[in-house]
């Protein structure tokens, strides 16, 4: 061996500096889209799911409603109006981090862990990505405000868009905390949908907490997505009524952002003496 | 199973690390609850080598690499590559580092450029300089032309030597590759060997190989055996097979059991210790040929088939183990998540 030592070519490092934040987590966020518009199919279905759901929902409603008087109808239409786009987002930022799990099986994921990246731009990238992709639901979701007969003002629609973004992100984090120790899709569905439907029931999407009963209404302060359908409420019609005020609801909203950050960021960098991947 | 014929440790001495050896393991150990998958390993790479790490499935192999991939914390002992030890820091590890898992890593959806880009932005590098280093690697590995195309696109033997230019982006000084040649067809094989060369040669990397294919053990400029856990054996090739004294001589009987008796007899009248593998009965003997002679003059009924050969890696094994390269695979409770060839 010593031979082989003596006559080696010298290894000429390049000087790479410790890869920050943002470069990875901007190339890891740009692949999810370019993924996602790379497959048409997906590209519909976000587009075409708030149409259908509108198209569907809205028709059926109009038509129910219509015996009574025509604003009870309107006002009720406007109750929803939130917790549609909520749950609208709610489904397509969970499931888009079905691709983690994807890209665990891929390997893709292998050569992420085994770089030099930080953790956090490994969450950041990914979760940024999901989130992209169900706010643009959403905000598509948004241009038919005027037909639930809600008039927001522009700042109301700023705000809702912002509401938007922040919850697409704190429910793709919590996607990612769950797929991240996942290595089937089946697996990850079954848990899922556990979870989506309560917490979408209880968010005040469907009837407001106040008039919910005593226990009931504790499990809907609870949920952190009450304060993100409240908040989306508020900036849509300042006038509606909330438990609570905006700024409470968006404080409580950009809280649950950086637990579920916080929490992706844990199992990401919890190294075991277990097989990572 | 049948005893080992040598106690490992008192064939393998160690040769003490060098301040300069790129990866160094010092009685490094693992296991997965009950089970010792790595058991007080040690041995050192010295730069500008291939070294390669060779074993059965279940012999340790994909632990260890998992272990200098920083993707699991060993259970006891140290490894450290250019002196960053693996488990405490990683980071440091990662950026001086090149990893070729056994599984494709690329994203098929992407074109190879793209794909090369992403691991570029993973290891720190980007602008200019990540353009000219992308151009820099797909030119080693031939692939320049094929830049723009879909991965999906690309053959088997194509895609793997995008995932060594994956590897190579950041300029590694250790690359580490996993079974690199599964899958490939022989032209491929010999192109991807032909790759790792040319790196060792032209700068300096040391590249670290695991693999559980005899013929390709041969290419390495040094070797570890696994078996089991344990490092059975340290050297060269050459130096490895100029340890079995002679040539190795077989003879094949019918039946285990007259393997056993011919075993015996042979033992007594010339002066050998034959090693028994299922109905064969191996030795290692110089002057093979004569030997031969006499051993089918005594007992000529009752041999079907003789050979006599220069000793091959897989006689290493046998003579450090006293069992066949494969056989242990057949216990299944050992058997550990390993590529299948």
């Amino acid at each position: 061996m010593a031979t082989v030592a003596t006559t080696a070519p010298h290894h000429q490092a390049i000087r790479t500096a410790r890869p920050g934040l943002w470069i990875p987590s901007y190339s890891l966020w740009q692949r999810e889209i370019v993924r996602f518009y790379r497959q048409r199919a997906r590209v519909i279905g976000v587009i075409a799911s708030p149409l259908l759901f509108w198209i569907a929902f809205g028709a059926g409603f109009s038509h129910s409603f219509s015996s009574g008087n025509s604003g009870a109808s309107g006002h009720a239409f406007g109750y929803f109006f939130p917790g549609s786009i909520v749950m609208i987002v709610l489904f397509t930022a969970i499931f888009s981090m079905m691709s983690l799990i994807q890209d665990r099986n891929e390997g893709f994921l292998l050569t992420v862990i085994a770089s030099p990246v930080s953790r956090s731009a490994i969450v950041l990238g990914k979760v940024l990505g999901g989130a992209t992709l169900a706010a643009i639901q959403g905000l598509i979701f948004l241009c038919f405000t005027p037909l639930a007969g809600v008039h927001p003002s522009f700042a109301g629609l700023v705000l809702a868009a912002v509401v938007i973004l922040l919850v697409s992100f704190e429910i793709t984090a919590l996607g990612f905390t769950i797929a991240w120790p996942m290595d089937s899709t089946q697996a990850f569905h079954a848990i899922v949908n556990l979870i989506l439907l309560p917490l979408w029931l209880l968010s005040g999407a469907l009837f407001p907490a106040d008039k919910a009963s005593g226990w009931l209404r504790a499990i809907m302060l609870a949920n952190p997505l009450t304060y993100g359908v409240d908040a989306l409420r508020n900036s849509l019609d300042p006038a509606a009524h909330t438990d609570h005020s905006l700024a409470i609801n968006l404080a409580v909203t950009i809280a649950f952002c950086l637990v579920t950050f916080a929490a992706s960021w844990a199992v990401v960098n919890r190294r075991t003496q277990k097989p990572a991947a | 199973m049948p005893a080992p014929a040598l106690e490992p440790d008192a064939i393998v001495a160690p040769s003490p690390a060098r301040p300069d050896d790129p990866i160094v393991l010092s009685s490094l150990t693992h296991d997965y609850g009950s089970r010792l998958a790595l058991d007080h390993l040690s041995f050192s790479v010295a730069p500008a080598q291939i070294f390669g790490l060779l074993g059965p499935n279940g012999s340790g192999k994909t632990t260890l690499f998992r272990i200098l991939s920083t993707l699991m914390v060993p259970s006891g002992g140290i490894a450290t590559i250019r002196g960053f030890n693996v488990a405490k820091e990683p980071a440091q590890v990662r950026q001086q580092t090149g990893i070729v898992f056994q599984a494709r890593s690329l994203d098929i959806k992407l074109t190879v450029e793209e794909n090369l880009r992403h691991a570029g932005h993973l290891y720190g590098l980007s602008g200019k300089h990540l353009r000219a280093r992308i151009a820099d690697v797909l030119e080693r590995v031939a692939l320049i032309d094929r830049r723009k195309d879909y991965v999906e696109t690309l053959s088997g033997g194509m895609q793997r030597r995008v995932e060594l230019a994956k590897g190579l982006i950041h300029s590694p000084a250790v690359l580490l590759l996993d079974e690199p040649t599964t899958g490939l067809d022989p032209g491929a094989r010999l192109d991807l060997w032909q790759y790792l060369r040319m790196l060792r040669d032209q700068e300096g990397v040391t590249v670290l190989v695991t693999t559980h294919m005899m013929e390709e053990a041969e290419y390495c400029d040094r070797l570890a055996i696994l078996s089991e856990g344990k490092l059975v054996a340290l050297g060269s090739p050459d130096e490895l097979k100029s340890t079995i004294g002679g040539d190795v001589v077989l003879f094949e009987t019918e039946t285990e059991h007259a393997a056993q008796s011919l075993a015996a007899r042979m033992a007594g009248r010339f002066e050998v210790s034959p090693t028994v593998l299922g109905n064969t009965v191996r030795l290692e003997r110089e002057n093979g040929h004569r030997f031969l002679t006499a051993v089918l003059d005594a007992f000529s009924g009752e041999v079907r088939a003789v050979s006599v050969s220069r000793p091959r890696l897989e006689d290493v094994f046998i003579q450090r183990t006293g069992h066949r390269f494969w056989t242990e695979a057949t216990d299944g409770s050992a058997k550990e998540k390993e590529g299948i060839d």
